[in-house]
């Protein structure tokens, strides 16, 4: 890999950031224990971290989609932060409240329907004024389906199929208006203009739509597509498909890496170098000094992973209750019962195996002279997604991502709800500002100006896509790579 | 709730659809085609009837009529989604009730909980759901099913409702415990599976879901479920419909028609003896009144001029006088009335002015209330989760 400024392929750096703000929801990033931890599920904590954010110019404020309450030991796991709502539901309240900062949804393929869910974001997308986007994501395991009619379906294997499909079906759903199909009075001689809207039709492997689509396209024309997955397969799906990226490599050499990665699967794709966005997930604990900032942190760590989410967190890789063992001593002796599953469900771990990574473990923690608690918590808080340091010492980190064009921008998780943005824009947002690497106003008022990203043309072909055509165009589309 | 008589001031409910119920509303409203589909519509809407003093707002979604087979294009083919439309309302609201009608045929059900537990929370404990299921062939096919009809659609929607009630109790009042001393954020005690199952005389594809909900237990412990009356076991289906009352796919109101607005309170006290006070009753009425300087029968001509209305219910066609004595009438015996005006844009303007006020003189209307939820409304108790009362017998986990 060649060194820093040299992406390649064409790709010109915007030299700019933009920030959105994920609100998690669950896992242990999000502090409950501390007395300014607020209510996970009360209207009022998300307006306020929506406001907060569009005070400081953010351009997006995301939400997570759960579909089966995480597991521990075969009983919902009671340690961290749990319980969430709807995401577009809460999107649509907030779009009540706030007027400008894009609204995304962690919607899933699997246990959707495409019409319904494509209504569904036209939906938000009209009612907020063209600031809708939905952050695609798949699943495939059994276990989450038992929340579902359709059960645990789908192939591992066939889950990019599966949401490739799905999307392209959305999308078409979203072109389906024309433009001006809607009377522009009452005077006319029909609501909307014959011939204007298509129908849509898909047969494929999993579903069979036939759909006559309800709402017309949006301000922005149709909702933003954020895409999360990390896999190869999952960056072609992104490269295809996706506007922006929700990444997981926020360290600056990964960033770059991982840049130059997507740029040429997007050019390979057919698309422009610039034409998909990247915004790492990350973490932000500041202060005015960087020692002020070292401290606080210790502080926040120690309330994200207790003794009790340290045991917790060996469990689910040792598939055994641990909580005889000292989480301030060393990692247990004994050696896991599992094979290579986790016995924490819905949490993302898969196919880890166990009494190798147990050997490892213990071997890199004694290096370190690590107690249990000290070595969960290094495994658990990313440390490379964390950004810690005096407010000007960060804005000059983030100033070099903008100016190679390692990043577009972050998706910064509050550790604190719902006061966690404050210092974040009230302190490093004019530090950026002064920098030149941030917005100092709305670039407009739909998600799509925020970002910068252009609006899609209407396909003129209308009218079905069959099985085949899908199948045909995805076999292109692979051939191409 | 007393078997027949109303001791109460009732309250009134308004359809915010579209542009009104007529299918040609479109046509007289004060705003262009286009920003029907907006936020801002929904807000100008849900406000005026907040302070016109309507107890609850309702947000019809399945087929629209305009825009079927035969008809496409020719009046409002566009619906926002309801959860949404009244997630939107909620927060520009203090009072009003807000309640989206949601599908339990083609929809997941767990998603249904969900976004209806959602509502709950953006909303104060000011949400309730209608049930709709209509299960069309045209609706199926959007999802690759079929069509469903007569009882196996009012067992869908029994199913659906179950569901939701489960998942609801899933999470105790007080899971969320934030113990800072033993570590815990939850209580896993007080979190169940909702293990619910289809039974072996589903007329569908049996199903299952298994819980628990991925939502907190909603503000209201259980939202109030209304349903039509069609879907209700007992009226000419055979078995497995909603019920009235009870926890599992119990309803808490029943929507009753009539053919013509004479009929509509003696229909209600018939319902009324029916389910002998376990369930509110709501009378649906469509309404027209002289407005603008036209009579109502003028108003009506002019619309069906360009598309007839058929509408299945009792029609109040006349001034506003009129209607405060129809609607005296009705909320004697009745809970509530739910309202379809022709036009919103011309008949809200007239229900705010001459008739609300007149009935809230009279004693027939009750006051609104600011942050009373709607189970207060309907005079409901905060109910206990059905797993709370069995926990110290089973073995849930």
């Amino acid at each position: 890999m060649s060194k820093n400024s040299e992406i390649g392929n064409g790709f010109v750096p915007s030299g700019q950031l933009q920030f959105g703000v994920f609100f998690q929801g669950v896992n242990s990033g999000t502090v409950w224990k501390a007395a300014e931890s607020g209510s996970q599920t009360d209207f009022d904590s998300f307006r306020h971290l929506a406001q907060t954010a569009e005070r400081g110019l953010f351009a997006a404020f995301f939400l997570g989609e759960g579909l089966r309450l995480r597991e521990h030991l075969g009983r919902p796991h009671s340690l961290d932060v749990a319980g969430r709502p709807d995401a577009q539901t809460m999107l649509a309240a907030l779009a009540a409240v706030t007027d400008k900062i894009g609204l995304v949804a962690t919607q899933n393929t699997t246990y959707n329907d495409p019409a319904h869910l494509a209504h569904r974001f036209s939906s938000l997308d009209l009612l907020s004024g063209g600031r809708a986007a939905w952050n695609v994501v798949t699943t495939d395991n059994a276990w989450t389906g038992e929340n579902f009619r359709r059960g645990g379906y789908l192939e591992h294997a066939d889950r990019y199929r599966h949401a490739e499909a799905f999307v392209e079906t959305a999308k078409r759903i979203w072109d389906s208006w024309e433009e001006a199909a809607i009377a522009e009075s009452e005077t006319a001689a029909t609501w909307s203009a014959p011939g204007s809207i298509r129908e849509v039709s898909h047969t494929g492997q999993h579903y069979t739509v036939e759909y006559a689509p309800r709402l017309p396209r949006s301000a922005q024309y149709r909702p933003v597509l954020f895409q999360a997955g990390d896999s190869p397969e999952g960056r072609d799906f992104a490269a295809r498909q996706a506007d922006v990226i929700f990444s997981a490599h926020p360290a600056y050499e990964p960033a770059l890496d991982f840049r130059r990665d997507i740029v040429a699967r997007t050019v390979k794709a057919g698309r422009g170098p610039n034409d998909v966005q990247i915004m790492p997930a990350s973490e932000f604990i500041l202060a005015a000094t960087a020692q002020e900032a070292v401290d606080k942190k210790a502080w926040v760590r120690s309330l994200q992973i207790g003794p009790q989410q340290a045991i917790a967190y060996l469990e689910q890789f040792w598939g055994r209750e641990l909580s005889e063992y000292d989480p301030d001593g060393p990692l247990p002796e004994i050696d896991p019962v599992v094979v290579e599953t986790s016995e924490t469900r819905g949490s993302g771990f898969h196919g880890a195996k166990a009494r190798q990574l147990a050997d490892q473990w213990r071997a890199e923690s004694k290096d370190k002279g690590q107690s249990i608690r000290e070595f969960v918590s290094g495994k658990t808080s990313r440390v490379d997604a964390t950004f810690t340091g005096s407010y000007t010492d960060i804005a000059d980190t983030l100033a070099r991502y903008a100016k190679s064009g390692a990043v577009d921008g972050f998706n910064i998780s509050p550790w604190l709800v719902p006061t966690g943005l404050d210092d974040i824009v009230n302190h490093l947002v004019p530090e950026l500002q002064a920098r030149g690497v941030y917005p100092t106003e709305y670039a407009g008022s739909t998600l799509r100006e925020h970002l910068g990203l252009p609006v899609p043309e209407r396909p003129e072909q209308g009218g079905n896509t069959t099985a085949t055509e899908v199948s045909l165009q995805l076999a292109v589309a692979a051939q191409q790579l | 709730m007393s078997s027949t008589e109303n001791s109460l001031p009732g309250f009134l409910a308004l359809e915010l659809d579209g542009d009104g119920a007529h299918p040609a509303a479109w046509r007289a409203a004060r705003h262009t085609p286009a920003e029907l589909l907006t936020g801002e519509r929904i807000r100008a809407t849900v406000l005026a009837a907040e302070s016109a003093g309507f107890q609850i707002a309702t947000f019809s979604d399945g087929p629209l009529v305009a825009g079927q087979e035969g008809h496409a294009g020719h009046d409002v083919a566009g619906r926002l989604d309801a959860v949404q439309r009244a997630a939107f309302a909620a927060p520009l609201t203090h009072s009003i009730i807000l309640v989206p009608e949601v599908d339990t045929v083609f929809t997941e059900p767990f998603h249904v909980a969900t976004q209806l537990a959602s509502l709950d929370y953006v909303s104060g404990g000011r949400a309730g759901w209608l049930v709709a299921a209509s299960g069309t062939e045209r609706e199926g096919a959007a999802v690759g099913r079929a069509k469903v009809e007569g009882a196996a659609l009012a067992a869908e929607s029994a199913a659906s409702v179950e569901v939701a009630r489960r998942l609801w109790d899933s999470w105790e009042d007080d899971a969320v415990i934030r113990d800072v001393e033993s570590g815990r954020y939850l209580d896993v005690d007080k979190l169940h599976y909702a293990d619910f199952e289809t039974g072996p005389d589903f007329p569908g594809t049996g199903y299952s879901v298994k819980g628990p909900a991925i939502i907190p237990r909603p503000l209201q412990g259980q939202l109030p479920v209304l349903a039509p009356l069609r879907l209700i076991g007992g009226n000419g289906l055979e078995d497995g419909g909603l019920n009235v009352g009870g926890p599992d796919s119990g309803i808490d109101a029943v929507l009753v028609r009539a053919r013509e607005v004479s009929e509509l309170a003696a229909e209600v006290t018939r319902i009324r003896g029916l389910f002998a006070g376990r369930v509110a009753v709501i009378a649906e009425l469509d309404v027209v009144l002289d407005a603008r300087g036209q009579s109502a029968a003028e108003r009506i001509a002019e619309l069906d001029s360009h598309t007839p209305w058929h509408s299945s219910g009792a029609r109040y066609t006349g001034n506003a006088q009129g209607l405060v004595e129809v609607l005296t009438e009705i909320l004697a015996t009745a809970h509530g009335v739910r309202l379809h005006p022709a036009v919103l844009d011309v008949d809200l303007d007239e229900l705010a002015r001459l008739v609300l006020p007149v009935l809230r003189r009279r004693g027939v209307l009750a006051p609104t209330t600011t942050d009373a939820t709607f189970r207060d409304l309907l005079g409901l108790d905060h109910p206990a989760s059905r797993y709370a009362a069995v926990e110290k017998q089973s073995v849930d986990f």
